[in-house]
């Protein structure tokens, strides 16, 4: 019962409701959205990337920063990847995934290093970082771009075969997924992230290590864009120098939508990927359902203004209502 | 009670500590003894030192000098994280907890029992809560977030962090402020239960009934200097009171008389839940009327919601026979209303612009051409008659104000509203921080201007201020005006025992 009641109250439930039903009403308008093979994989397979994106970017804003630099960072390990395959002939597929990862979380390791050292927030930090490793990505990759014949076959078939209908890459994003979420729910370094976000000066009162904790979210975030950036040269098969541009939003998008608090401090990895789903579910529904591609964005605007909205209105009801009953007492 | 533990050397021992912060001296003699077994009160008017002593215990400030032993052996805290393993725990007025963790998180955060592979052993550490709070014999539910818990239940998680880390010395700074009988009540079983396990027990507190209802001992401080310890058993509230002011209220203040007008403010019957009650009041023309009372009453509260900065429930404010309409401080300075606030750099200064231009905020509107365009030259005359007018001491009118001395801030803050002609000035705390010459100008400034009718509200827990300035004073009790006492009445005593509540002892 304490599950249920648990589940019922819980802020993911109310996402997750929304997803179905998007879910249910594209189907019903044409029922090839779920019930036909690729209706299937479509639906699992879009959101795979962000999600990775949307657990990374949940991960930093829980300590009460942002990461707008994971488009940019997608984009210069997605290039990384081809540019592996083509320079060292016959590379083994898991040292590209490997040089990804590490890299991305370099990457991440100077954006953390800049918010956590230089005190300056990671707004401005990472919208700098943002440009700057855009910029990077132009300077190498000029006109050129990475094609699929330029990639093992092997390595292609990751992005879009599947396992017993399910997609690879969803198979990858979901292990993510549930690892970050043990991390945080389980690990005292993952709770402290949490504390951090909620009270940063409470959290030096309390001694934790404020700095180190933040650095290790970046360089997470950082590590799921570069691992990201390696899927999505396998699932496109193309990169130019403009790979994942404007991504860093939906990724931020997804993770408040999924109820993660932008103040820090709440939310779960969960909501955050129930989020992503949710976003790019409800931008391959609208058209079915026959929305104008105008109102399509003008949703996602709505979906991500309620959601911020909500949280603020039910915060401040339950803060006043808690306040009411201690002056009544 | 337990005196048989007053042998041996104490737990906690601090001897002629003193410190500064720059030129501003804090403490010049802290000396406190802490036993284990016992419940010790320090007891001192506001800015007698008090924090500054907690907060050298606790690690969070440096001593310049003197000697801090805890159990016999000198240390030097660095970090609050030292004196926390060192065995001393300090709960603040306002506790710091992570508003969006559960209660039981917040005890163990950072020490959580952890099982194979690093996990936190999630239902070993709410048990441990659970009987944490047993222990304690209260209620609170472990897994609900800590937001919105009242003051008094997070002081609880405090002290039960407190007991889970085993600490040997607690000290707990005005815990009862924010509390209600019943929380105080409670907090003093668990206050008297830790006592009797043999721990040592710092309480400070301005309520006398508090302290001898829970004390043991009580160590007086006063102007950042160590007065005297004495057992309650062997001490009055009376000798208390004297011991905390005891100094001459000298002709410092050079108040002078004025003729005392019509009412010009009038407030009825203000009230905000969880601020303050049914405060009623009013102040005429040439009159200066002090809020006197501790820090946290609420006075500050009662002046914005005054002034319009902050909400209030119900009741009203007139000024000169107006209504003040609710949240609305432009319209409140239409009316002639003007505040200076207490924390002038936040509240009351641009600090980066000019002393011109910060002295002309308030009156933009009637300097400016076509209600838009304003040239330096209007601005620097309008400024140039209050900064002359008040002696604001510096080279030229377009120094940075955030460079100034904060006497000469407060000037400048005070020009600002005196420009704007107002009928009712109220200042919040005139001289906190600034040099014994320049707090003597801002009393002549005020005296002067209630000579000319101008009807003046100072907020201050100076006593010597209050009594030497004020022709009525408000005492603010938790919220309430809980007296009115004229300038021939007031004393030291009779406003401290109205702050304090304690029964007036003739």
């Amino acid at each position: 019962m304490r599950v249920l009641g648990n589940f019922v109250k819980a802020r993911e439930t109310g996402i997750l409701l929304a997803l179905l039903i998007v879910i249910v009403v594209a189907t019903v308008k044409n029922p090839s959205f779920l019930f036909s093979s690729d209706g299937f994989r479509d639906l699992l397979l879009t959101p795979s990337i962000l999600l990775l994106l949307a657990v990374g970017q949940a991960i930093v804003i829980i300590t009460r920063n942002v990461d707008l630099s994971v488009g940019s960072v997608l984009g210069l390990t997605a290039y990384l990847t081809g540019r592996l395959f083509i320079d060292v002939p016959g590379i083994p597929i898991p040292v590209v995934f490997l040089a990804g990862i590490v890299f991305g979380g370099l990457l991440g390791l100077v954006n953390g290093a800049l918010v956590a050292f230089a005190k300056v927030p990671a707004l401005v930090i990472t919208l700098g970082t943002l440009y700057a490793y855009r910029g990077i990505n132009v300077l190498w990759t000029g006109s050129d771009r990475i094609n699929a014949s330029d990639m093992p076959k092997d390595f292609l078939g990751l992005g879009t075969s599947s396992l017993l209908y399910i997609p690879w890459l969803t198979i990858i994003a979901i292990i993510v997924l549930v690892a970050a979420g043990w991390f945080l729910r389980t690990q005292r370094a993952g709770r402290e992230l949490y504390a951090i976000g909620s009270d940063p000066a409470a959290a030096n009162l309390y001694g934790l290590k404020v700095t180190q904790r933040v650095l290790v979210a970046f360089v997470l975030s950082g590590a799921l864009a570069g691992l990201a950036g390696v899927l999505y040269a396998a699932r496109y098969g193309t990169v130019n120098s403009q790979a994942g541009v404007n991504l860093e939003l939906q990724a931020v998008g997804a993770a408040v939508i999924g109820g993660v608090a932008i103040f820090g401090g709440s939310g779960t990895v969960w909501g955050a990927a129930i989020g992503a789903f949710l976003l790019l579910t409800i931008n391959r529904a609208l058209p079915i359902v026959g929305v104008q591609d105008f109102w399509q964005r003008a949703v996602v605007g709505v979906l991500i203004i309620g959601a911020i909205v909500l949280d603020r209105v039910l915060a401040r009801r339950q803060a006043r209502k808690l306040v009411e009953m201690r002056d009544e007492s | 009670m337990s005196n048989s533990t007053e042998q041996g050397a104490p737990a906690l021992e601090l001897s002629r500590i003193a410190k500064a912060f720059g030129a501003v001296i804090a403490l010049t003699n802290g000396t406190l003894a802490l036993r284990s077994g016992s419940i010790h009160a320090l007891v001192g008017e506001n800015g007698a030192g008090k924090s500054t002593l907690v907060k050298i215990i606790a690690g969070l400030y440096q001593r310049d000098s003197g000697e801090f032993l805890l159990d016999g052996a000198s240390v030097d805290f660095t970090s609050t994280a030292q004196s926390k393993a060192a065995g001393i725990a300090v709960i603040y007025q306002e506790p710091t907890l992570f508003p969006d963790l559960s209660v039981t998180e917040n005890i163990f955060m950072g020490r959580q029992p952890t099982r194979s592979l690093g996990r936190i052993d999630r239902k070993r550490m709410r048990d441990e809560a659970v009987g944490l709070f047993k222990r304690l014999g209260v209620r609170i539910d472990p897994d609900r977030p800590t937001l919105g818990l009242s003051i008094a239940d997070q002081q609880l998680i405090e002290i039960a962090k407190a007991i889970s880390l085993d600490a040997k010395v607690l000290v707990m700074d005005e815990p009862t402020a924010a509390l209600s009988g019943v929380e105080v009540d409670r907090l003093f079983a668990v206050a008297r239960s830790l006592r009797d396990e043999g721990r040592a027990l710092l309480f400070i507190s301005h309520r006398f009934d508090e302290v001898f209802e829970l004390c043991d001992t009580v160590t007086v401080m006063r102007d950042g200097a160590y007065i005297s310890t004495s057992p309650i058993a062997g001490t009055t509230v009376d000798q208390i009171v004297r011991q905390m002011v005891g100094r001459d209220v000298s002709s410092l203040f050079p108040k002078t008389e004025a003729t005392i007008g019509d009412a010009v403010l009038v407030v009825e019957g203000l009230t905000q839940p969880g601020e303050f009650h049914d405060v009623s009041f009013s102040v005429r023309s040439g009159e200066i009327v002090a809020l006197a009372g501790l820090v946290g009453a609420g006075r500050s509260e009662i002046a914005r919601a005054i002034f319009g900065v902050d909400p209030y429930k119900s009741g009203a404010v007139t000024i000169n026979g107006k209504r003040v309409p609710k949240r609305n401080p432009a319209a409140a300075m239409a009316l002639g209303l003007a505040l200076v606030p207490e924390d002038r750099r936040k509240q009351g200064l641009v600090l980066d612009s000019s002393v011109a231009r910060n002295a002309t905020l308030a009156i933009r509107q009637s300097i400016s051409k076509l209600g838009v365009f304003i040239t330096d030259r209007a601005e620097n005359t309008a400024a140039r008659v209050w900064a002359g007018r008040l002696e604001v001491k510096t080279s030229a009118l377009d120094t940075e104000a955030g460079t100034l001395s904060g006497g000469n801030q407060q000037k400048v803050v005070l020009a600002k509203w005196l420009a704007t002609n107002p009928s009712l000035l109220i200042v919040d705390e005139p001289t906190r921080g600034i040099d014994v010459g320049t707090k003597a100008e801002v009393h002549r400034l005020l005296s002067e201007l209630a000579g000319r009718g101008m009807a003046v509200l100072m907020i201050s827990s100076e006593l010597p201020e209050v009594l030497g300035m004020a022709d009525r004073v408000l005492v603010v009790r938790e919220g309430r005006i809980t007296a009115d006492i004229d300038r021939a009445d007031a004393t030291a005593e009779s406003v401290m025992f109205a702050a304090t509540q304690a029964e007036v002892a003739s």
